[in-house]
């Protein structure tokens, strides 16, 4: 029963990346682009929520159903890593169209070439697992 | 029936996004969808190799069923609340694509160019967009989902560095890169 909480969450985010064209290659050519106040403002919204919303729930120290107090676990601090991992995503967002999200949203919705990018996201991923220690961070 | 079988309005798709964030924060979990990556090498059997894919990967199902409803998702937007959606894209965005070689620009949801035929030049793109994508989220710790929403939203400043680097990336890419691969 727990598990299909999951799956529902997971259903409404395929539906709105797909509907609101953020699973959109042309979309993120457009934000790149500046040319349009599209994109920009799909974070935008989905920030003022969310930043409001975490907010609200530590302001009342609300528990999540585990009963811990409510948290996003905090992101250790360093530059290097965040910067060069930031840009070489940053060129394969804008290269694919799609980031992890939409990449499995388009699978569903029959983009096959999708296979292609989720087969080599896992050898990228497996890369970095491995130049992990001789890499800055 | 127009409203939902229409291309949805950015603050529709934005505060969806939002409140999914929020509910799996209150289930005790937290909103970020690249670090499927990682679990999916160690379920393939990645941590016999390599000590950074040794973890209790069971406890991440709950993400891997996240992305088997983004799967179901994809098939139920394409096939049940569309139709033929069309990415309506700025005209200059059009006329400029047009001059790539992007004829299917304002015509259709994903370039058929790439995404259409499995040619040589496309597969390359795929592969490396793939392995960028792959090593890129993992050595910046998240993708857009755990940064640039779920990071942003909790006002950390690796995120916002991160992001950083998403958009330097991406600008690279489209407007330096872009005129030297198509």
């Amino acid at each position: 029963m727990k598990n299909l909480v999951y799956i529902f969450l997971g259903i409404v985010f395929g539906i709105a990346m797909y509907k609101a064209e953020a699973a959109s290659w042309f979309r993120i050519y457009e934000m790149f682009n500046f040319q349009s106040f599209h994109m920009y403002g799909f974070i935008a919204t989905a920030l003022l929520i969310g930043a409001i919303g975490l907010q609200l729930l530590k302001r009342y120290e609300a528990k999540d159903i585990k009963g811990e107090k409510i948290k996003v676990r905090p992101k250790e601090k360093s530059i290097i890593r965040y910067l060069i991992g930031g840009v070489l995503f940053g060129l394969g967002w804008a290269l694919v169209g799609a980031c992890p999200g939409p990449i499995f949203v388009l699978l569903g919705a029959g983009v096959w070439p999708m296979l292609i990018v989720i087969v080599f996201s896992l050898l990228g991923t497996y890369l970095y697992g491995i130049m992990k220690d001789k890499l800055p961070h | 029936m127009d409203v939902i079988l229409g291309p949805w309005p950015w603050y529709v798709g934005g505060a969806l996004v939002a409140i999914i964030m929020l509910m799996l924060i209150i289930l005790g979990k937290s909103f970020g969808v690249s670090s499927n990556f990682r679990t999916l090498c160690s379920t393939l059997g990645a941590g016999n190799s390599c000590d950074f894919f040794k973890f209790d990967w069971k406890a991440q199902r709950w993400n891997l069923l996240f992305l088997v409803g983004a799967i179901i998702g994809g098939f139920i937007s394409v096939n049940y609340l569309s139709v033929n959606q069309v990415s309506d894209i700025n005209e200059n965005t059009v006329a400029q694509l047009h001059q790539l070689g992007f004829e299917s620009a304002g015509k259709e949801y994903i370039p058929s160019e790439i995404f259409g035929e499995l040619s040589l030049k496309n597969i390359l793109i795929l592969s490396i967009g793939g392995l960028l994508i792959g090593f890129g989220t993992r050595y910046a710790g998240g993708c857009t989902s755990g940064h640039a929403i779920s990071g942003l939203s909790d006002l950390q400043l690796p995120s916002l560095i991160a992001v950083l680097g998403f958009f330097i990336g991406g600008l690279f890419m489209v407007h330096v890169l872009f005129p030297l691969v198509f």
